[in-house]
């Protein structure tokens, strides 16, 4: 009991990597607030597409999205960091993960999307096609609102796994929470930095996780 | 392009580092199999117990549901591979990386099919009931059987999205297929063993996400 307080749980160790951490955090935030908006917007015109009656621009669409939810993130993102400036095509750390993120992210979204366009019923557009909206106005003001509510917990469970993603920023040594926590792990031989930063992430997260589970079950009830 | 080809699908380079990325593959494969039998099996497990509903055991069970839901896997993996040995635990790379996804994988198989046992009808559980059947006869002959069908298109998403993560184990250098193609790259000084990769990854998991997407589609039509 004693050997784990002092190796996972050690204050002083904690105390010391808390102000890396922190400055972590915050670039593990501003990915996210990157990669979030970007990834959703990419995922809403992906999942437009994949319902379009064109079929070509459906297949690509499809063929896209399943393309990135094939290719693991850190596989995109070690493609681009490491792999692209043979081509002469040399990338910043922050911009290799906006870059993958966003093809991965934009992947998972369209498919949630789809589900919720998929999900309104048929009448709703031709009522508000006979009451002279226009498809787009149609679009944006009736099958959207009630698309994006059908598959809110969807959404919300994408939003997590975004977040959780952002570790993988490390491995590119892009220096968000887990890699400052990493650092401090190396040199104090001690995993306490990273039960901070866990905890971190639980406190973040687990207010999310909670909402998504009572979601899903009043949509049950 | 004769740049291109040469940096990224480089005959030479590729000829001698095929069979090391297969044999990644391999190793890729053989972990993803072991993760989803055990994850599933778990998840399942735990589902199954909840449904008995004695509180401290629930209690539990979503705690562990939570927070491996809530943390992100590459820090856990971190946190056993290099946490455990200041213990005197050590553990292979390839096992703390089954052991971490299995985990993973459990917790939200036990959501899942949680979701699956509540949404069947409360009649069901009556009718079964009043013939006579026990409630583990209930769970497992009738609420698991009608609960499966829904439960197969979420499960096989999350199962693959998490057997993607295999990835994560070049972090602990587990040989698969992108550590493989990692140590190849940095020896060839050439992009050909990430392209190799991809495709390779393509090759397994392109599939299984068709497969999904047809499996969501038959069973949502059936389900209406």
């Amino acid at each position: 009991m004693e050997a784990i307080i002092q190796q996972f749980f050690n204050l002083e160790i904690m105390a010391k990597a808390l102000p890396l951490v922190l400055k972590g955090l915050g670039m593990t935030l501003l990915i996210c607030a990157v990669v979030i908006p970007l990834g959703a917007l990419g995922g809403l015109f992906a999942a437009l597409a994949s319902v379009s009656k064109n079929r070509a621009v459906r297949w690509t669409a499809i063929g896209f999205v399943d393309l990135f939810r094939a290719i693991p993130p850190l596989v995109l993102l070690i493609f681009i960091y490491a792999g692209l400036p043979f081509a002469g095509i040399q990338v910043s750390p922050f911009v290799a993960v906006a870059v993958g993120f966003f093809l991965n992210n934009s992947a998972y979204f369209a498919e949630v999307f789809r589900a919720g366009i998929l999900s309104v019923p048929k009448g709703q557009t031709e009522a508000a096609r006979s009451t002279g909206l226009s498809q787009g106005q149609t679009l944006f003001w009736v099958i959207l609102p009630q698309a994006v509510r059908n598959v809110l917990p969807d959404l919300l469970s994408n939003v997590v796994e975004v977040v959780k993603l952002t570790s993988l920023a490390s491995v590119v040594s892009l220096s968000e929470m887990l890699h400052a926590a990493g650092l401090v792990r190396s040199l104090t031989y001690n995993a306490s930095p990273l039960v901070l930063a866990a905890g971190i992430y639980l406190v973040l997260l687990w207010p999310l996780i909670r909402l998504i589970s009572r979601f899903e079950r009043k949509i049950d009830s | 392009m004769g740049v291109f080809l040469d940096q990224f699908l480089n005959q030479t380079v590729l000829a001698k580092y095929t069979p090391l990325i297969l044999k990644g593959a391999g190793v890729t494969v053989i972990l993803s199999i072991m993760i989803v039998l055990a994850g599933i099996a778990l998840g399942a497990l735990l589902a199954c117990l909840r449904a008995y509903r004695i509180k401290p055991l629930s209690f539990l069970i979503v705690v562990f549901a939570d927070v491996m839901r809530a943390l992100p896997p590459l820090v856990l993996i971190l946190l056993v591979y290099f946490g455990l040995p200041n213990l005197g635990v050590v553990l292979s790379s390839f096992t703390v990386l089954f052991l971490v996804l299995s985990l993973v994988l459990a917790a939200f198989a036990e959501e899942i099919v949680w979701a699956g046992i509540t949404s069947t009808p409360k009649g069901q559980w009556e009718a079964a009931r009043s013939t006579g059947l026990g409630f583990t006869q209930t769970l497992g002959f009738v609420v698991l059987p009608q609960a499966v069908r829904m439960v197969i298109p979420p499960l096989t998403n999350r199962a693959i999205a998490i057997t993607k993560m295999t990835a994560l184990g070049m972090v602990i250098g587990v040989p698969d297929i992108l550590g493989q193609a990692t140590t190849a790259q940095s020896f060839s000084a050439n992009a050909s063993p990430l392209t190799l990769a991809a495709v390779a990854y393509i090759v397994i998991f392109l599939p299984l996400v068709i497969a999904s997407r047809w499996l969501e589609q038959r069973f949502t039509q059936k389900g209406h």
